[in-house]
């Protein structure tokens, strides 16, 4: 994979090489409305290009993802939303023949600068897939305690006090906490979900990346997702890829609209507050999407 | 084009809000035509037609919350919704002036008038001119073409200011007149508050369009 980005001169192995970082503080997101503070970035995309082979699928687009917000990206089929976010913690790499250029920066240190650890970012930077994948031959607290082991977090209290934690936090303790030995498989689609979600947040995150959590789920199990997120903000960066425009409508504090040119590659049309994006956007391309008169 | 059930909706909305308009208008006309002509049956018949107007309002505000309901609509098709709501009640409550007027001349059957009616029926024009501007607007989206409508009640304003003053030295002269000088002070209030409502109606035009809510300068009387 050829990687051509900015290095800064802060890199350091250090920062990406295991060493525990604790989630950012929350920026005050109270129980009456959002932080409207954005002083804070989690995480800066600067200019991200990104290919499959030969294929050219996102060009060039560059976002700042505020800390303790929640950051939806929208736009067709095969604009290139799940393909920029997957850059966000390297699981792009993973398709043989994909590359990326550009920078991301976490903190300032560049994700893809050779010194940087992947597995490091990919704990820093949590990742929830469409469709629920618990390890399926984990049970429940396996799952949750998987990633907390490749942390090389091991003493047997402090993985059920994370374990307990982390489930709590997905919302999920009160309904598996009699029988946690149960297979993760076992459990209801939504609860799965919940359980990817505990386990993408034990390893203390600061972004967890979303791509379609909930187009597997029904509309109950898909409210519940919705209002973890928003309480799950309080502590994490959120950003969600989602084809439902009311659920970033209802979710999101800010929202990207990408759409794919005639050249086929997926672009950044707009960037607003969801508020502002979803009642009068700027770019004629974003109205016509949201309103449905594309085509 | 992708959604034609919910733009064809969208669309009978704006149909509607028209229909509402002109429902509004011919009331308008024929309050003061009742009261020009002295037409008593006319007045009752537009106190009884106000029960359309409304059931008309309420039909619009119906569509607007089923398309709420059904469609979810974003951006401009959000903005003309939730404009249409407010419109549906400005020109609803316009209906509800022309009733008053309509009572009005009931009231005041075959009394005789303390003043000859010129400037109350030219409020009526003008006040009748903004709601159509202000509907045609709507159709056209002319943000421009609605900021004029707001200056046009610069005119029905000053208008009222002259039958206001008017009335009042009629009814300084001989107090015998005060009860019916106050009764066409209150037809002349119906009118000034019609056109105020027209600006409303514009300023929701500048809305759908914009995103932005004018406060046009209106009286405040």
């Amino acid at each position: 994979m050829a990687i051509e980005s900015t290095k800064q001169e802060q890199a350091t192995t250090t920062e990406f090489s295991g060493v525990p970082v604790a989630a950012p503080t929350p920026a005050g997101r109270g129980s009456v409305g959002r932080n409207d503070d954005l002083s804070q970035v989690a995480l800066k995309a600067d200019r991200v290009s990104a290919w499959y082979g030969a294929k050219h699928a996102v060009g060039e687009v560059s976002m700042d993802i505020y800390t303790n917000k929640i950051t939806a990206l929208i736009g067709p089929s095969g604009c290139g939303k799940s393909t920029y976010i997957r850059c966000f913690n390297r699981m792009h790499e993973f398709t043989p023949g994909a590359r990326v250029e550009g920078g991301i920066y976490l903190e300032g240190v560049d994700i893809y600068d050779p010194a940087v650890d992947p597995t490091r970012v990919r704990q820093r930077i949590g990742m929830v897939f469409q469709k629920p994948n618990p390890f399926p031959t984990m049970s429940i607290v396996e799952n949750v305690a998987s990633g907390l082991r490749f942390k090389g977090i091991t003493n047997r209290s402090e993985v059920a006090d994370r374990v307990e934690a982390s489930l709590k936090s997905a919302a999920l303790w009160d309904e598996v906490k009699s029988d946690l030995k149960k297979p993760g498989i076992a459990l209801s689609g939504g609860q799965q979900q919940r359980l990817c979600i505990a386990r993408a947040i034990a390893v203390e995150p600061e972004v967890v990346l979303m791509d379609e959590p909930c187009s597997a789920l029904d509309p109950i199990a898909t409210v519940k997702i919705e209002d973890l997120m928003t309480s799950l903000a309080e502590r994490f960066t959120i950003v969600i890829v989602t084809h439902n425009l009311q659920q970033a409508a209802r979710v999101s504090d800010w929202t990207g609209f990408m759409l794919a040119g005639d050249d086929g590659i997926g672009r950044l049309v707009e960037y607003a507050k969801t508020d502002e994006l979803f009642t009068n956007p700027k770019d004629p391309r974003t109205e016509a999407y949201i309103t449905g008169r594309f085509g | 084009m992708p959604r034609e059930q919910f733009h064809r909706s969208m669309q009978n909305i704006q149909d509607n809000v028209l229909e509402l308009g002109s429902m509004v208008d011919r009331q308008i006309d024929r309050s003061i035509k009742a009261l020009v002509d002295r037409d008593v049956p006319l007045a009752e018949a537009v106190i009884r037609d106000d029960d359309e107007v409304n059931r008309a309002r309420f039909h619009l505000d119906n569509m607007c919350l089923s398309l709420l309901a059904q469609q979810a609509p974003m951006a401009s098709d959000l903005r003309l919704i939730v404009a249409v709501f407010a419109m549906a009640s400005e020109l609803e409550r316009m209906g509800d002036h022309a009733e008053g007027i309509a009572r009005i001349v009931v009231m005041m059957r075959d009394e005789p008038l303390v003043k000859p009616l010129v400037d109350i029926p030219a409020m009526s024009v003008k006040a009748r001119e903004m709601l159509k501007s202000a509907l045609d607007c709507f159709v056209q989206r002319d943000v421009e073409g609605s900021y004029a409508v707001g200056r046009m009640d610069d005119d029905v304003d000053a208008l009222y200011d002259r039958v206001y003053a008017d009335l009042i030295a009629i009814m300084l002269r001989d107090n015998s007149t005060v009860e019916a000088c106050t009764r066409l002070l209150w037809v002349a209030h119906n009118l000034e508050r019609i056109a105020d409502r027209a600006t409303n109606v514009a300023e929701r035009v500048v809305f759908t369009v914009t995103g932005m809510l004018p406060e046009m300068d209106v009286s405040s009387y």
